[in-house]
């Protein structure tokens, strides 16, 4: 009988696992299958070029069949529940389906309803939707005071958010509207986001181009009317255009199977990448609670030690001890506006020491943006 | 002794900005006038902590250094 393994989500971790398993393992050792609820594979870093005006559709959204190795099935179709005595999958549609392995990669979720006025009162680009109103919104707009904070932690992609600042400043001095405009960074902590040394670079850019940046500022609610932001340390900030990062959750199937933390996050071993406590069952991506980036690139490098446990299982051998362990791993381009970014790397153990901002990260990093569907998805690179 | 607090957290697995990020989680959901204690092995904690409770308008109880780790109590002022 050849194994079952079970792929919920065909994002970044989940497409990119499937294919790289379907490559690895013995011909007629096992089947292969993805769950998705959209069948759409779509590449979120594309938002923050698309509330510009700069994305090309063609790298936003793919069909997600066409990315999957012909070996590796699909099913469209959203998981509702996880029995992990049973070895069991409960589909919308589909109903039970059984695995002998199985790799949880539901993703984040936005939770804008659990910020009073968030919906109503500001704009965001952590999805598809809201980038293209905010893109509408930031055509119309003729100056006044912008505010771009995060409403929550964690959230995907840490460094977004100053990406999206600095990205900003650049398109609002293009198009003349620089000087009549206000530009507040509001971060929940005492520097400009999570990782210290590229909070110590960013700082003064911030400073050289006018950004104010307000520290320890956890958003609370946005009043619509007044067109104010509120904060649990007891300040106000007004502002004409407010662009914030909704809180993030993990998927509803986790919190459904009593598996995820209060936030909805797996508990995850930081090197096999197991879930706590069952067996047989991986976490990737942004649905771990692993202390580091939630990030395409963390799940990017997560893929490759899950893979060898599963296929040393299959083959009946002890998976390799360095092909199998997760050392944190995680590498991100960080535009930093007028043509310039730099790259962040790091693991559990070192920390990044990010090189000066220049042109040919920034151009590194669209080059990634293209070839992102011919290597990252499917397992190639 | 130290000081009793109505909620005791351990964030000693956790590294910036976890333990903070508890800690705020905590106020939150507390009432004022409640206590809450936090357990943290970060380094960085020694300056976040009581930098961001002088910002929040709270009360910094206490800090005490125990074995390996140290431990915040923070007073829900307002
Ligand atoms: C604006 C923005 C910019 C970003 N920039 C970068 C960047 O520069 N670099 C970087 O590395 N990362 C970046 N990211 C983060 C990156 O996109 C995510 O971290 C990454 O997509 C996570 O991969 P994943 O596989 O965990 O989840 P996802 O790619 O989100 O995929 C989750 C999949 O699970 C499916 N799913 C969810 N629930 C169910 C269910 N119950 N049943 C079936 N299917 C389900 C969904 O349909 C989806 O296809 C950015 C994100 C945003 C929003």
């Amino acid at each position: 009988m050849p194994a079952e393994i079970l792929v919920l989500g065909g994002g970044v971790g989940g497409s990119r696992t499937a294919n790289l398993l379907a490559r690895q393992l013995p011909a007629g050792s096992a089947r292969v299958r993805v769950v998705d609820a959209t069948g759409l594979h779509v590449y979120q870093p594309g938002f923050l070029y698309l509330a510009f005006g700069q994305a090309n559709g063609g790298w936003l959204a793919r069909d997600l069949r066409s990315l999957l190795r012909r070996d590796v099935g699909l099913i469209v179709d959203r998981a509702r529940r996880i029995d992990t005595d049973a070895k069991v999958v409960h589909l919308e549609q589909e109903g039970p389906v059984g695995y002998d392995h199985l790799v949880i990669a539901t993703g984040s979720h936005l939770d804008h309803a659990s910020v009073p006025g968030l919906t109503q009162g500001a704009h965001g680009f952590y999805s598809l939707k809201d980038a293209e109103r905010l893109r509408e919104e930031l055509r119309a707009f003729q100056g006044g005071t912008v505010i771009v904070g995060i409403a929550g932690m964690p959230y995907k992609c840490p460094p977004a958010p100053v990406e999206f600042v600095l990205l900003l400043e650049e398109y609002l001095r293009k198009r003349g509207v620089r000087d009549r405009t206000t530009i507040k960074f509001l971060s929940p902590l005492n520097r400009v986001f999570t990782i210290e040394s590229a909070s110590q670079m960013v700082a003064p850019i911030f400073e050289q181009k006018g950004i104010e940046l307000h520290t320890f500022v956890n958003i609370e609610s946005v009043d619509p009317d007044k067109r104010q932001v509120l904060s649990l340390e007891g300040e106000t900030f007004d502002y004409d255009l407010a662009v914030l990062v909704p809180p993030h959750r993990g998927a509803d199937v986790i919190t459904a199977s009593g598996l995820g933390d209060r936030g909805g996050w797996l508990p995850t071993d930081r090197h096999s990448l197991r879930v706590e406590g069952v067996d047989d069952v991986y976490a990737i991506g942004d649905c771990t609670d692993l202390p580091i980036s939630k990030s395409g690139s963390t799940a990017h490098y997560e893929a490759h030690p899950i893979v060898e446990q599963i296929v040393a299982a299959v083959e009946g051998r002890a998976p390799e001890p360095k092909k199998a362990r997760y050392e944190g791993q995680v590498m991100c381009f960080f535009e930093m506006g007028d043509r310039k970014a730099t790259i962040i790397r790091f693991d559990y153990d070192h920390p990044p020491g990010p090189p000066k901002p220049s042109v040919v990260w920034h151009l590194a990093k669209w080059g990634f943006n293209r070839a992102y569907w011919y290597f990252v998805p499917r397992g190639i690179f | 002794m130290p000081t009793a607090a109505t909620k005791e957290i351990d964030a000693r697995g956790s590294f910036c900005p976890g333990p903070l990020m508890e800690l705020i989680r905590a106020i939150r959901d507390a009432d004022v006038g409640d206590t809450i204690a936090i357990l943290s092995k970060d380094p960085g904690s020694r300056t976040d902590i009581p930098a961001w409770v002088a910002k929040a308008k709270h009360e910094m109880v206490e800090i005490s250094d125990e074995d390996g780790y140290s431990r915040y109590v923070v007073k829900k002022a307002r």
